[in-house]
This record gives C-alpha cells, structure tokens and sequence, in this order.
C-alpha cells in the first residue's frame, strides 16, 4: 500500500523537508558553537573565580533558597489579591472613559485624568507616596498597613494600563457591531455590555496577560515600605552573607513563573492573529 | 404603521447626502431603492432607523415626529427592523443567542420562552440544525438569513434591508431573495436598498430611483423599467440590465 | 641599599611635606593619596551634614586620625563614595578602605576583608512616645509583642531575631529615612540601631523619638564591631590595623569617639 500521509510525496515537499532538515541543522550547531565558547571561555576571564564566589555560590545558594521560596509565597498572595480588583477597576475606568452621555462628563474626565497620572508616575514613586503618605495623616492599625496601601499603590498603576488596554480593545470592535446591536432596540448600556465588551475584552485578554505577568515582577517593589517578600528577603541574604547569589535564586524563582506565563500569552496572541486573518 | 419622510436633508461635513427625500410608506408596502452607488440610499435607510440623525425635514412615525433631536430612538428601533449587508452577526453569541439577545434584553423574556417562538423562524428559512452554530461556521447566505431572523424576532412592523445580498457570493444570493419572497407573502412592510434589479421588478409595490440624494423618479415597477421618464434613470438602468 | 632607594622615590613622588610610612607606600590606589570612600548620604553622627572631607563626624575623624598614623596629610586624604553593594561586587575598587558603619561578620570575611574594630555599638531600640506611652517596657518580654522595623542591609536583622526573636515578621527597609517613615506613619512600633544612630534619629528625625532602652555589646554573641572595609586581599590592611592599634594605644581613639559620640549612659539596659 505505501501511502503514508506524512511521508514526502509531492517535488515540493521534498524539497521543503530537506531545506528544514538543513535549517535544524545549521540552527543547532550555531547554538552548540555559542555555548561551547561562553562556557569554555567565561571561565579563563581573570575575575571569574570572584564573579563566581559572589554571583554563582554553591553553598550560598543552597542556604538561602528555601527561604527565598518562602518570601515568594508572599508576592503570589499580594499578586492574587491585586490581580482582581486591578481588572474590575481596570474596566470601570475604561467603561468610564468611553462615556457619551454628556451629563456624565465629569465622569469621564475623571477617568481620562486618573489614567493620564497613574500611567504617567514611575511605579515606585507612587507605592513610595501612597505606601507612607496616606498612614501618615494618621490612620490608626490596621487601616495605615503598607500591605494595604502598598497593593492600592500597585492597583491604581495597573488599573490605569489595564484601563487602556481594555479601550484599545473597546475601539477596535467595529462600529457597525454597535449600529447592529442599536438597530434592534438595545440600550446603550447593553449594547456595550453584550455586545461591545465580550469581543473587546477578548481580543485584549494576551496584553492583559502581559500587564499581569509585569504586575507580578512589580509586586516586588513593595518592599520598599516593609514588607519582607522575595527581593528583601534577597537582599537581606545579600548582606548577611556579603553575596549576590540571593539575587539569582531570586531571579530563577521569578523565570520559573513569568517564562511559562509569557509563552503561554504569546501563544494565544498567535491563535487570535491566526483566526483573524 | 404608516412612516412619512418629509424633504429629509443629511451632510456628512459639507457634502450633502440626502437633498430633500419625500416618502410615504404604508403597512404592507414594498418598496425598493435603486440608484448608483454614492445615490444615498443606504444613507436613507439609516435615517429611518435613527442610526444617523437627519439635518432637516422630518419623519413621522404614526403622525410622531420620530426624527425631533432628543426623541428617544430606543422604542423606534424596537419596531423598525434592519438588516446590513455585512450581516453584522456578534461573532461571540450561537446564531440562536444573537436572536435572542434583543427580545431578552428590551422585552426581559426568558431563553425557555423564546425559544418555541424563535425554533419555527429558524426552520422556516431553513436552518434548523445551524441554530447552535458561531457566525464564522455559517456560510454568508446562511448568516445573512440569521441576521434577518434576529429582526424578525423582535417583532417589527417595518423591516429595512441595506443592500443585504451585495456581499454575497452569487450562488448564495438566492437563498437570501427566497426568504424576503416569503416576507412579502406574509405582507411584511418592507423598504430595500438593492441592485437587483430583477426581483424589484417582481415585487416591489413601489421603485424608487435615487439620484444624487434626491428621488429623481418613482413609480410601479412597469412604469420605472419599462417608460421611464428621466434621462438619468435610463442611463442607470441601461448600464444595470 | 635598596630600601633606602624605594624610600627616596617615593618621597619624590609624594612631593608633600609629609611621607607615608613604610607599610603604606606603594600600596594604595594611587601613589600619594589616600581614597576613602562612606556612604551615600553619609548621615550624623558618623559624618556631620555628609561633608567628610571636614573632619567632623566619629567617623570622618577615625578616617584621618587613622591617614596620618600611616603617614598621609589631610591633603592626601581623597573621599569617594561606595554603596555596601559597590562593595562586595567582584572586581576593582575605586577606593583603599571603606567605612560606613560595616558590622564584621564571618559570611562578610569570606567577600571582603575588614581592620581590627574601630567601635564596638550597642544596639539600641528606637521607638516613639507614643508607644512608650502605651505602657510598652524595655523588657524583652515587653518588646516582642511589637511590630519591628530595621534597615535591611545591616546586622540589625539578625540581631533582631537573636536578641527579642519577634511575634510577628519584622518589616525590614532600604534605609533609615524609610525605617523613621515607616514609624511616622505608625506602620511599625519600634526599630533596631546601633546607639549613635539610634540616638540621632530620636533626637531629630523621629517626632516624638525616643529611645526605650539598649543591649549593650556584651549581650549578643557576635557583638556589632564596626571595621574599615577592603576589596580582598588588600595589602594594605596590615598597615591600617597598625595605625588603629596605635590611635587605641595612645588613647586618641577614645577620644574621637568621646568627641563625636554621645555617652550613651543615661540609655537604660533592656532586660
């Protein structure tokens, strides 16, 4: 019989199959070159015995990463509870933002302007200014915990991305989805809700996912008023032990997370584009 | 139901669209618009239907001035129908939940007590089995019949059709033509932008050709097709037919 | 014959009124000067209004006490400034020693190399009246119901645990001015120091600053002893412990450090 579909058949996919073959090829070997020289020649630079001792320390390492997972544990609970309201407010804003009606334009320029500052701001500078500003006027315990002024700090930024991420998403579903929907009677508000939103919010879900995977790197900056998570729980390795190893436990720790969730964005951002065209 | 335009004028900037349009539909009339493209007719048809506002004139809705600014377009809309020649189906809703999302929504009926009403419509234009189907697994003839449907669930007492087989290939036109046949059986008033001239002939009550915004010429089909009395409208249907 | 010839040269060199002595010459970053290098700011009462190049400050002082025992006129004297991190990263340095209030440890002796101690603190518990009011005692039993704070990159960290072991995990910051933040906010009750810095920022910084009490040095098993910090294997470290054992000798140690520090006596004992 023979006819085995996946075997080579046509002048063209003979041809084809042995140019991949080549490409693969080529590819690995540049790669194995690559790799061969870093590790072979990285090691006969004059400081790497010190670049080691302090970057790449064995004993360190292995000291300090039960630890570092454990402060981890505190940047993926601050994560989880910022990543919901950050969408809700998210959403809010850009619902806001689009708003036609006339009598509800301060609404909306209270949106445009939130979103104008909180973009605008280096995300430390306002975890700084919230973080300690705010429980300085004076709030009693609990009410002046960095942990909650710190995750405002974060929700505010990131609702303000997000915010605009949504909008983009809110423009680009075509107008005459919106005439569609109007010409059988909808409300305005439903028009939006059921129609407008659930294509726009779709098409944005992989640069959310990209906010989100940003937003669990920034988590980090929080320590900056206090609390103890991976990069403090890091840096106070770093000092105890005069050694940067911390940092790269720390740093694999992040990898091992925000890798996956990076391919797994692209990935959907590929199968839209894909059913798109 | 009568609908009574009254010299409606419309720009967009300083070009003018529509330069004075006078008609009168009454229930069950069928009327169709023929003219080039860029006549305005499309333009008309969402004047009707409150998606664009009109500049001045007037339509009438039953003796109400429906075109007034600030005249709530929301109840309008609920009985005048349209379909567009993109169809315009929500790509995220089953064909059957883009029927019955308006009915839902502005007249609060259930899912279980829509569907017995919406099942017969489905199977009346023959599409029974696609009833739990996306847009995108639908053919164009097939969506552009869901799109009528959607109008037809809502009930209304005019139905506005934009050109709605432009967009398709030409073999699936006539799947599309039948189903507006079957509405005119029924005596559903309806008013069609359309190039095809030879159903308008077979069934329109009135034809209306439109030129540069204005209706230069209206009449029964035999009188438009066949005596017409422009220059213009001969040099358009001879370029057509 | 030889030596007196090195001598000679680098005399010449140096050009200046004073010469290095022996151990010091040839040794440093660069022939003829000293490069020192603090903190960025430097704070009170270590350097005063962050100007070593004056003198003023315990640790300004201990810094040119200790560049003419080895033979550098103040002139000679060159202030950089390098952060703990600067510090410990592998590669050149740009300054001969580094002083900054760096505790010794072990892990730290592994990384760099550190003098003899030119100050052995205290470690005091700084705290706002407030608290004190609330009827909080410097009794370790009474301490460790509060929230902590410290400056994370110090030795404050661990002593916490060792010397009050706290209920609840201390918050830990970049530097002072977010630790004095951080209580001004109320977000934490109390902050480790060493005493000279404790007593700084209760006096000044903190409103309503106070400090509730003191471990003295003996306390802790690996007491907080400040040394001058060099990149490893700096040969030139003999010759600092030789001039800092000639400054504690000649009692002119001592002095600095009654200059510049507040006797700290008044402070009670944490029990």
């Amino acid at each position: 019989m023979g006819s085995n579909p996946s075997y080579p058949r046509t002048k063209r996919q003979i041809y084809e199959a042995r140019q991949r073959r080549r490409a693969n090829l080529i590819g690995g070997l540049s790669t194995a070159a690559v790799l061969m020289a870093i590790v072979l020649l990285v090691p006969l630079a004059p400081g790497w015995a010190a670049v080691k001792r302090v970057f790449f320390n064995g004993e360190v390492f292995a000291k300090t990463f039960p630890g570092l997972l454990n402060a981890f544990l505190l940047d993926i609970a601050i994560f989880l509870w910022c990543a919901p309201l950050i969408a809700v407010l998210g959403l809010a804003l850009a619902i806001a933002r689009d708003l036609r009606t006339p009598a509800l334009t301060p609404l909306r320029l209270a949106a445009v302007g939130f979103i104008d500052v909180f973009r605008g701001l280096p995300v430390i500078l306002v975890i700084y200014l919230i973080g300690f500003g705010i429980p300085g006027l004076g709030l009693p315990r609990p009410w002046n915990s960095p942990y909650l002024w710190g995750s405002l700090a974060l929700i505010l930024v990131y609702a303000a991305y997000v915010a605009e991420v949504i909008r983009s998403g809110i423009e680009s579903v075509h107008d005459s989805q919106r005439n569609a929907a109007l010409s059988l009677g909808l409300s305005g508000s439903d028009v939006m809700r059921f129609v407008v939103l659930p294509q726009a919010i779709r098409r944005v879900v992989p640069a959310n996912m990209n906010l989100f995977i940003a937003l669990q790197k920034d988590v980090a900056l929080l320590s900056f008023i206090g609390p103890v998570e991976i990069f403090r729980q890091a840096g106070v390795y770093k000092s105890l032990y005069a050694n940067f190893t911390p940092y790269l436990g720390a740093a694999l720790i992040f990898l091992a997370i925000t890798i996956p969730a990076t391919r797994y964005a692209d990935h959907l951002m590929n199968r839209q584009r894909k059913a798109r065209s | 139901m009568t609908l009574v335009l009254e010299n409606v004028q419309k720009a967009f900037g300083d070009v003018p669209v529509l330069r004075g349009i006078d008609l009168t539909i009454v229930p069950g009339q069928m009327i169709c618009l023929i003219g080039a493209s860029g006549s305005g007719k499309s333009t008309l048809l969402r004047c009707m239907n409150l998606l664009e506002p009109i500049d001045d004139g007037r339509i009438l809705l039953d003796g109400v001035e429906i075109s007034e600014p600030g005249h709530d377009p929301q109840p309008v809309r609920q009985r005048i129908g349209m379909v567009f020649q993109s169809y315009n189906l929500f790509p995220h809703m089953t064909a059957v939940e883009n029927v019955m999302l308006a009915p839902r929504r502005v007249h609060g009926q259930s899912r279980a007590a829509l569907r017995p009403r919406v099942e017969p419509l489905f199977a009346r234009f023959g599409l029974a089995d696609r009833m739990e189907h996306y847009p995108d697994q639908l053919s164009g003839g097939q969506q552009q019949r869901v799109a009528i449907i959607r109008a037809l669930a809502m009930r209304p007492e005019i139905m506005l059709f934009d050109e709605i087989t432009s967009a398709l290939d030409p073999e699936l036109v006539g799947e599309v033509l039948d189903v507006l046949r079957h509405l005119r059986g029924e005596g559903m008033t309806m008013v069609l932008a359309t190039h095809e001239m030879g159903f308008a002939r077979e069934l329109a009550d009135t034809v209306c050709f439109l030129d540069q915004g204005r209706i230069l010429e209206a009449g029964p089909p035999s009188q438009i097709f066949e005596t017409p009395q422009e220059a213009r409208t001969r040099a358009f249907l001879s370029r057509v037919l | 014959m030889k030596f007196l010839t090195t001598t000679a040269i680098v005399l010449t060199l140096a050009g200046g009124a004073q010469a290095q002595n022996d151990c010091a010459a040839g040794q440093t970053l660069r022939d003829g000067t000293l490069t020192i290098a603090t903190g960025n700011p430097a704070f009170f009462p270590w350097v005063i209004d962050d100007a070593p190049q004056s003198g003023e400050g315990f640790e300004a002082a201990v810094a040119y006490a200790v560049a003419q025992e080895m033979g550098f006129s103040p002139e000679q004297v060159e202030w950089v400034r390098a952060s703990f991190d600067q510090s410990i990263q592998p590669g050149a340095k740009d300054f001969d020693f580094n002083l900054q209030q760096f505790s010794i440890t072990e892990e730290r002796e592994q990384v760099v190399d550190f003098s003899d101690p030119y100050y052995t603190s205290a470690m005091a518990v700084l705290t706002t009246q407030k608290v004190v009011d609330s009827g909080i005692e410097p009794s370790v039993a009474s301490l460790k119901g509060l929230l902590w704070g410290a400056d994370a990159n110090t030795t404050a960290v661990p002593m916490l645990t060792d010397l009050i072991g706290p209920d609840k995990q201390p918050m830990l910051y970049g530097d002072n001015v977010d630790v004095t933040a951080a209580m001004q906010a109320g977000q934490i009750d109390a902050a480790l120091f060493d005493l000279p810095t404790a007593l700084y920022l209760a006096a000044v910084v903190v409103e309503g600053g106070t400090i509730l009490g003191q471990f003295p040095a003996d306390r802790s098993e690996n007491p907080d002893q400040f040394g001058l910090l060099f990149e490893d294997g700096n040969p030139l470290k003999d010759c600092v412990n030789a001039a800092l054992a000639n400054l504690k000798d000649s009692g002119k140690l001592a002095e600095i450090e009654a200059e510049w520090l507040q006797q700290a006596t008044s402070v009670p004992v944490i029990e």
